[in-house]
């Protein structure tokens, strides 16, 4: 394997990810981040000079919706999906900036 | 002696469109609702759902960056900036990275300096967040999701400015661009138009920019202005102590008058931005690009070319009116009833104004009718009440838009034109102040001031003040 993840950026990366990882997955995910980065390099040793880059994987473009209110007050059902709720709010732990 | 320096100012200003829905889906984006009542599974992050662009976030966005002269992106596509935090429930915001909409513009802005131009870096097209609300007695915080999704444009300016006024100068420009577009109504106290100031100094000559922070919350004009000059002296005192300014964004806190670190560099935030797959490209034709052109309403200068030829209105008075697009509306509308545009400028520039200051409102919190508005002119065109009267007429135009004509009539405020009554007063007063008769009559011309004070008095401010003039003069001179 020519990609060697050090131990600093699962770290960072789990940061990032909000992730905690047991030493075993940490192991796991460091072999399994070097061979993605392989495969990419891999994919590198193509000429793609001549290539416009691709944005999206459809030929697709322009799906647009018209500017008009279809949706009407949802609360109840969205609020359904709150682990808590009050006042018709989300609860979340407390924020302060 | 002391060193000089410069300040280099540049500005991230979000504006808030005027779409009826979400950029992403079609819930309502009106302002105000109970918490949470304008949401769905998109603009609250639920998984499998899907956001669909909303057409008129892409064509707000082509026109302000037509008017201020940027290069449209032919091909563009949106891009997924993530972190975390409770406001954003999808864990990304969607924006715009790689390929902004708009690119390379510039405005022109005048100060006391004079003209200069302010280069405009990109414009893009993003979410909005929702909003949080601390509760005060629990341990937790609330989150409202209805702004959640709302349409934003970021307009990221060069670091073209250096100093307060500069940055006032092109904040109401780009205000006013985007107002007269009606893209946005741009109210910075409500929120629909936002900037944050990036701020360093530099020695007189340096030609290496310093290290800059970025300035949050900023509600006002005036706020703004405050925070430039804080954190100018804040980074000259820390340079002067020998000390470095540190790369951070701060928060400014307007009744302190100080502004304090939010986060800094060491925990800067690694977005790791990347196509959005959930949005297809978008392809702006030249087509589309020219019909966005040719449906551009009449922008200001525009509006006061024509101001000067249709209603001959002085130069003054068109800068003050066509200084909101709210304003002008009701200017053009109250003298398509009534006839008398400089009347109607006159109540528009010198009472109105007076009336927001005193409240302290901005002209787009006009409430007034033209109709109403067009009655007063009216009333007084037809001397049915005095210029004092009409003066207290209006501050209930203004304040509650009433109608003039029902007010005037419940009131009683009626200009008392019956001559025969009115001069009966006046020879009843010119009895009873035998001392200002004999004094006029000695030469102190004055003295007719006090008993026109008397007459109008006496008539409870309903006489039309040329009138009693007139009838005085006659009587004294006998």
């Amino acid at each position: 394997m020519a990609n060697i993840i050090s131990d600093e950026t699962i770290e960072y990366v789990g940061i990032l990810a909000k992730l905690e990882l047991s030493d075993e997955e940490k192991e796991q995910a460091k072999k399994d981040m070097g061979s993605m980065l392989d495969y990419i390099d891999q994919l590198n040793e193509l000429d793609t000079s001549a290539v416009e880059p691709m944005s999206h994987v459809f030929p697709v473009n322009n799906v647009f919706r018209e500017d008009i209110v279809e949706n009407g007050d949802e609360r109840d059902a969205i609020l359904k999906n709150a682990p808590e709720e009050k006042d018709g709010s989300f609860v979340v732990p407390k924020t302060v900036e | 002696m002391s060193k000089e320096y410069e300040t280099v100012i540049g500005l991230e200003v979000h504006v808030e469109l005027a779409t009826k829905t979400k950029i992403f889906c079609s819930c309502s984006t009106a302002f105000g609702g109970a918490p949470n009542t304008h949401t769905c599974p998109v603009c609250t992050g639920m998984p499998g759902s899907l956001p669909v662009l909303n057409k008129q976030v892409v064509e707000y966005a082509i026109a302000v960056g037509l008017a201020t002269n940027c290069t449209i992106t032919k091909n563009g596509k949106f891009d997924r900036k993530n972190y975390f935090y409770p406001d954003n429930p999808q864990n990304y915001q969607i924006s715009q990275l790689y390929l902004p909409i708009c690119r390379n513009g510039k405005v022109e802005i005048e100060t006391e300096q004079g003209k200069k131009a302010i280069g405009i870096h990109e414009i893009h097209m993003e979410e909005d967040a929702g909003k949080l609300v601390h509760d005060e007695w629990g341990d937790c915080s609330l989150v409202d999701f209805n702004r959640s999704g709302v349409p934003l444009i970021e307009i990221v300016s060069e670091p073209d400015m250096r100093s307060a006024d500069e940055v006032i100068a092109y904040l109401e420009k780009l205000r006013l661009i985007i107002q007269y577009l009606g893209a946005s109504d741009c109210k910075l106290n409500e929120g629909s138009m936002r900037a944050d100031v990036n701020l360093s100094v530099r020695e007189v000559g340096a030609t290496e920019f310093g290290t800059r922070t970025e300035m949050k919350n900023l509600n006002s004009f005036k706020a703004i202005a405050r925070a430039i000059e804080a954190e100018r002296e804040r980074q000259i005192d820390l340079l002067e102590s020998g000390e470095e300014v540190i790369q951070e964004t701060r928060r400014w806190d307007d009744t302190k008058e100080y502004s304090y670190a939010m986060r800094s560099k060491e925990d800067a935030q690694d977005y790791r931005y990347f196509p959005d797959p959930d949005l297809v490209p978008i392809i702006i034709s030249d087509e589309w690009l020219e019909e966005i052109k040719s449906r551009q309403p009449e922008l200001r200068d525009e509006k006061m070319a024509r101001y000067a030829k249709e209603y001959e209105l002085p130069e003054y008075d068109i800068s003050v009116i066509t200084s909101s697009k709210h304003m002008a509306d009701i200017f053009e509308k109250t003298v398509e009833i009534c006839h008398s545009a400089k009347k109607v400028s006159n109540w528009l520039m010198v009472e109105t104004m007076r009336l927001l200051k005193e409240h302290d409102m901005e002209a787009e919190d006009i409430k007034f009718s033209p109709e109403n508005l067009a009655k007063l002119v009216a009333l007084t065109d037809a001397k049915a009440i005095n210029s004092t009267v009409a003066k207290e007429v209006f501050e209930h135009v203004f304040e509650e838009d009433i109608d003039p004509e029902k007010y005037v009539e419940e009131h009683g405020l009626k200009t008392v034109n019956d001559e025969g009554a009115l001069r009966s007063t006046i020879e009843k007063i010119v009895e009873a102040n035998p001392q200002s008769v004999e004094d006029y009559r000695n030469g102190k011309k004055k003295a007719i001031g006090f008993l026109v004070g008397q007459t109008m008095k006496e008539m409870k401010g309903k006489a039309d003040p040329g009138m009693v003039n007139q009838i005085l003069t006659e009587i004294l001179e006998k």
